[in-house]
């Protein structure tokens, strides 16, 4: 088996006596998406905070291709590829989306104290962010402020974003919130192409979406991982069943 | 202009000017145009109310790098312009009299020179910037503005309680600063010599606005934890824009000083502070020549209202509720439109 890309070691974070994360371990591997499931309070926002390094871990440890991210803010661990999403989709509302990707591409370029040349006349810059926009199905749209794009769209332009990061890992906190039945199939085949340029860590509601796509699901309650399998085994898997799925079923 | 247009995607180079950049060239002539011809007609008090709205438009250019960019409200800009002020105050004061200003490790006497006290001023008030920024940039909201307020305070009650160059009386400066090449006493000339550096900043705001470090100040405005997420902090990129704020602002200052020939703590009082805030929310924040705008309508309105009422600012209250409940955009907003998109 491939090494893991990410590589999470005994994560834990309370808050006062909330165990927000319990001795969370889950890995990612190349070219997979790896679901994270469970119900709402479960942890799944704060875990994915402590991946990208926006709240630090009372304990355990990120490792990024088999190097410690301890002590890493979220900034630099974008700059080493891990590219965020976020539940509430999070862009620069005024500019153009050809300007935020063009941010993105620019953070990772790692140059942003240059004070003389015009950013959006640097022929490389544009390159990546239009092939990113193209990727993520936003052509055409270069020019309209991301306040004015529809929900999907926007989704979209997060996508190009994170693209723009020359990714390691997609990090995408809930990707399909919101999107009507057709956007979320759209959206689920972006993804599903997606995992050959870098894997994928989905966290998602959408069950459909999640095991249609997903090599691997890690079901977390009360902050604790339950059970990691591919789909089949999550669906038939009787702790699953009873704390989580036995809702619907 | 507004913030997002100012990094749009250069289109229509073809050399027609949208209406943006008509209602920034008719500012800048008008600007010129008024200081001329009050001088042609030998109105002198006119071609120096011209030269106070060039620097204080200045002073409030390097405010809108950081507020109308980077969407920090400083309510303590005074204390650069104050400090810039100081700084020409002092050294032509050692050099009108003089003093020594200190004989360690060198002799300095002071100087009358423009360009060494310009860049005197500015340094100064990039360092103070520097260290006002790096404590204040640590709180958000209106954290921010009371800290940037308690800041500009204790160096105005410090400016006030130092005997050795004024106090609360002020220094005045006898003979205005000297510019190689120019007879800065003459009204005109000097009104050119601001003009000039008032352009040459809009240009440098300008160019920082459409570069990488404008771009990612602007994200800092809109949004800092999607800059984070794309690998950028937004600490050090506020930090470097209050700094060249702090540094212009002063320069402001400078200019200021030795166009009253006199500087006092009322320069870095925050009654000052306020007015550079009004003449962006006059001009329309965020958009380059807002502080020209705002600037010019400011003294214009003091002039002419001023002279018909002690309570001028009354009026000017009422005006200023008014654009900011019914023109957000303020004057250029107004003139310009709105957002044009793209």
């Amino acid at each position: 088996m491939a090494d893991p890309i990410l590589d999470i070691r005994g994560l834990s974070k309370s808050f006062g006596a909330l165990k927000a994360t319990d001795d969370v371990s889950l890995d990612l591997r190349p070219g997979e998406i790896h679901a994270l499931i469970g119900p709402n309070g479960a942890g799944k926002s704060t875990l994915i905070k402590q991946i990208s390094g926006e709240i630090a871990p009372d304990a355990g440890e990120v490792v990024l291709r088999g190097r410690s991210l301890a002590g890493i803010d979220a900034a630099g661990r974008a700059r080493m590829g891990m590219a965020r999403s976020f539940q509430v989709s999070s862009v620069a509302p005024e500019f153009t989306v050809l300007q935020n990707v063009v941010l993105a591409a620019q953070g990772a370029s790692g140059a942003t104290f240059r004070f003389f040349r015009p950013v959006m006349r640097d022929a490389g810059l544009l390159q990546t962010a239009r092939d990113c926009i193209a990727q993520a199905g936003l052509s055409g749209r270069e020019a309209v402020p991301a306040a004015e794009l529809a929900h999907g769209e926007r989704r979209k332009l997060e996508i190009a974003m994170a693209l723009a990061l020359k990714p390691a890992l997609f990090l995408l906190d809930e990707p399909m919130a919101g999107m009507g039945t057709e956007g979320a199939t759209a959206l689920g085949d972006l993804l599903d192409a997606l995992r050959h340029r870098a894997p994928i860590l989905l966290v998602e509601h959408d069950m459909d979406a999640v095991f249609r796509l997903s090599d691997r699901v890690s079901v977390l309650v009360y902050g604790r991982v339950i059970a990691t399998g591919t789909p089949d085994e999550i669906r038939t898997d009787r702790e699953v069943q009873r704390v989580y799925l036995g809702e619907e079923a | 202009m507004s913030a997002a247009e100012v990094t749009a995607v250069p289109e229509g180079r073809g050399g027609r000017m949208n209406r943006a950049q008509i209602v920034n060239a008719a500012l800048a002539l008008g600007l010129l145009g008024f200081g001329l011809v009050a001088w042609a007609m030998g109105e002198t008090f006119l071609v120096t109310l011209a030269t106070k709205v060039a620097i204080l438009a200045i002073a409030g250019a390097g405010l809108n790098l950081v507020l109308g960019f980077g969407g920090l409200v400083s309510f303590g800009h005074a204390a650069y312009f104050g400090l810039g002020g100081y700084s020409a105050g002092i050294l032509a004061h050692h050099a009108l009299n003089y003093t020594p200003m200190f004989e360690w490790p060198f002799l300095f006497e002071g100087t009358t020179s423009m360009p060494v006290i310009w860049i005197t001023a500015m340094v100064i008030g990039a360092l103070a910037a520097a260290l006002i920024g790096a404590l204040s940039l640590r709180t958000t909201g209106v954290y921010f503005i009371m800290i940037t307020l308690a800041f500009g305070q204790m160096i105005f009650y410090f400016a006030i309680s130092w005997p050795a160059y004024g106090g609360e009386d002020g220094l005045p400066i006898y003979v205005r600063n000297g510019f190689p090449g120019l007879n800065t006493l003459d009204p005109v000339q000097f009104f050119g010599l601001t003009c000039a550096v008032l352009f040459a900043v809009l240009g440098l705001i300008a160019m920082l606005a459409h570069s990488r470090f404008g771009l990612a100040l602007q994200a800092a405005r809109q949004n800092r934890q999607r800059l984070m997420a794309v690998g950028i902090r937004p600490g050090g990129v506020l930090l470097v824009a209050f700094v060249i704020s702090g540094a212009i602002t002063a320069l402001a200052g400078a200019l200021y000083a030795d166009l009253n020939r006199f500087v006092s703590p009322s320069m870095l009082s925050w009654h000052l502070s306020g007015e550079l805030l009004v003449f962006l929310i006059l001009g329309g924040t965020g958009r380059l020549f807002a502080p020209l705008a705002g600037a010019g309508l400011y003294i214009t309105l003091e002039h002419l209202l001023g002279g018909v009422s002690d309570h001028w600012q009354f009026f000017f209250g009422l005006l200023l509720l008014g654009v900011v409940l019914f023109a957000r955009g303020g004057v250029i907003g107004f003139l310009a439109g709105g957002k044009r998109h793209g």
